[in-house]
């Protein structure tokens, strides 16, 4: 079953909205395609719109926030992150502020509006801030729950969601979402695939299709890159033995950057990631972008045999 | 209307920040001297006579918030907060030193400071939000000044800070421009003019006072004037001079970044009529 973004969006901050009566949304003239326009008509006297202003806003967040009251800015990943990044480092991240960026349009499955609304960096730029949290929705079903951990979870942090359409993998009253816990969806002693975004689908397709060619992949939704889930990333190493990062994201910094600075110091197992390849994408449809980018599911099969051949009979426990 | 003692003392309490400046500066050899000296009357008048604050609950919800964004001009800060009694005398020796609890740049680490500052142009903007929480709250009575380099002001998100401030009518924001005319590389007006600047603000819907900023009866009555404006934010234009009560920062662009040498931290001390060194208080 497919479902949105938006509605989903819209429908989690006017939820979170009404538990968290302090709770100020702040947005930079994109309320109707974030739909924070929902939690707008229901909490007026909450919602500020600075107009297309992304570095203003985040400095009005920090002023809000250091008054005391929780704020969610949200805008597309391209312009809530990379615009205003020294922003949101300096005036959000060093002060520790309750701040929390909550971008819709993450990723080059934002399609036909092209590369300068494809934000294909802002996990790595956002990682790399000291005490800033990443998480990632893998689908509609998991908005309400993330919005709801990352608010409730104290100081900044970036919630990042994607445009296109979805699969649903969860249904939304079954949905625990913490920052730092990933998600286990697939058993499996071969391999892992670990994935984040839309991303997380592919890898259960690629699951699938290595299970018919005996290779059984064990399938993790990540959901937070910082703090990463080190025990299920550690098992799924030490188990395993072979990982594939997937993301909707440049190969460097991300996901993979994430998983890779892990497993080198705790246990270096062969990994390989799928991932746009230091390359900008271009407009498209999001399906088609997505396959010819490498973003796909059979990308993530083809690379889990590379790194269950490489694993050989290597013996993990010699090095981990 | 200032008496003349409150007069006198705010006088004498700029002397003691520009004292403090000096001598900080000096002993950490390194910080902005001139841009610091600048805001010496501007300080002291918010400091002991506008702001509303107690230096035991730094962190009231309830008071009024001061923003250095030109956060360069730490040394003064610090001197004001000090003298406000925010934290212990000694910490002024320790500026910029790993021991220490000032750090070059404001942080909110620092009791008394609200808002970190230190990168330029993102001060007016926070400033806009505590006021647009404060009225979310019903601290009606929250007032905000915010401190801009006139500099800082070829900054971008100043101009976006300042349309969203008359957007919403935040007549609880007070913006001081320290125009003392000269930035990192040389004089604002060949780096980057900024004239007519008091049209710039009017023409975005500021309220907009000028003032000599080393005269603290004016810098008081434009805080007056602030205070009556509704509806409308208020800008003051300081026209003040770097470096001023010391002579040889004057018209010294070079030395924007340059601690004071000891025979020039001493001939400073002496203009500013103190005899004695900075180790004998």
């Amino acid at each position: 079953m497919i479902g949105n973004y938006r509605d989903a969006l819209g429908e989690a901050l006017v939820r979170v909205g009404s538990e968290v009566e302090d709770l100020v949304v702040v947005t930079a003239d994109v309320s109707k395609s974030t739909q924070s326009i929902r939690f707008q008509q229901r909490y007026p006297a909450r919602f500020v719109s600075v107009g297309i202003a992304e570095q203003n806003a985040v400095g009005v967040a920090a002023g809000i926030a250091s008054f005391g009251l929780p704020v969610i800015f949200t805008a597309y990943a391209m312009f809530a992150t990379e615009r205003p990044y020294e922003q949101i480092r300096n005036m959000v991240a060093y002060p520790r502020l309750n701040v929390k960026v909550i971008a819709t349009h993450g990723g080059i499955n934002v399609g036909e509006d092209g590369v300068t609304h494809q934000a294909v960096e802002d996990i790595a730029i956002m990682r790399a801030i000291p005490g800033m949290a990443v998480a990632a929705v893998a689908d509609p079903g998991e908005v309400t729950a993330a919005v709801r951990a990352v608010v409730r979870n104290k100081g900044p942090a970036y919630l990042r969601i994607p445009r296109a359409a979805s699969e649903i993998l969860h249904r939304e009253s079954e949905v625990t979402f913490a920052l730092g816990k990933a998600e286990t969806l697939r058993a499996g002693q071969d391999v892992t695939l670990i994935g984040i975004g839309m991303m997380v689908w592919e890898c259960l397709q690629a699951a699938e299709r290595l299970s018919a060619e005996g290779i059984q992949a064990r399938v993790l939704n990540m959901r937070t890159v910082k703090p990463l889930d080190a025990q299920a990333l550690l098992a799924a190493a030490t188990e395993t033995g072979a990982i594939v990062t997937a993301e909707d994201h440049n190969c460097c910094g991300g996901l993979g950057g994430a998983v890779a600075e892990y497993l080198v110091a705790h246990c270096p197992i062969p990994m390989e990631q799928v991932a746009l390849r230091d390359t900008f994408a271009r407009s498209g449809e999001a399906g088609a972008l997505l396959a010819a980018f490498g973003l796909t599911a059979d990308e993530i099969r083809a690379k889990a045999r590379v790194v269950v051949e490489r694993k050989g009979n290597m013996r993990i426990g010699s090095i981990c | 209307m200032l008496s003349a003692n409150q007069r006198q003392a705010l006088e004498l309490m700029a002397r003691t920040i520009r004292r403090h400046v000096i001598e900080m500066t000096w002993r950490a050899q390194s910080g902005h001297p001139g841009g610091s000296l600048s805001i010496a009357e501007i300080l002291s008048v918010l400091y002991f006579s506008e702001v509303r604050y107690d230096a035991r609950q730094p962190s009231a919800v309830d008071r009024d918030r001061v923003i250095l964004s030109k956060g360069h001009a730490a040394p003064a800060l610090y001197a004001a907060l000090v003298e406000a009694g925010f934290f212990p005398r000694s910490e002024l020796k320790r500026l910029r030193s790993i021991q220490g609890l000032l750090e070059g740049h404001p942080c909110v680490s620092i009791p008394g400071v609200d808002v970190t500052s230190g990168s330029l142009g993102l001060g007016l903007s926070a400033g806009c939000g505590i006021a647009l929480a404060a009225r979310m709250t019903d601290h009606d009575q929250v007032r905000v000044y915010v401190i801009l380099g006139d500099g800082e002001l070829n900054e971008g998100p100043v101009w976006e800070a300042a349309m969203t401030a008359a957007h919403f009518h935040l007549d609880s924001l007070v913006a001081i421009v320290d125009r003392n005319r000269y930035q990192n590389d040389g004089a604002t007006a060949d780096i980057m003019g900024t004239e007519p600047l008091a049209q710039k603000w009017k023409s975005f819907g500021w309220n907009v006072v000028e003032i000599d900023g080393h005269d603290v009866e004016q810098v008081a009555n434009a805080f007056d004037c602030a205070r009556g404006m509704k509806g409308r934010p208020t800008v003051v234009i300081a026209s003040t001079v770097k470096g001023s009560g010391v002579s040889y920062l004057l018209d010294r662009p070079d030395l924007h970044y340059k601690a004071p040498t000891t025979e020039q931290k001493d001939l400073s001390l002496r203009e500013l009529g103190f005899e004695q060194g900075p180790d004998d208080e």
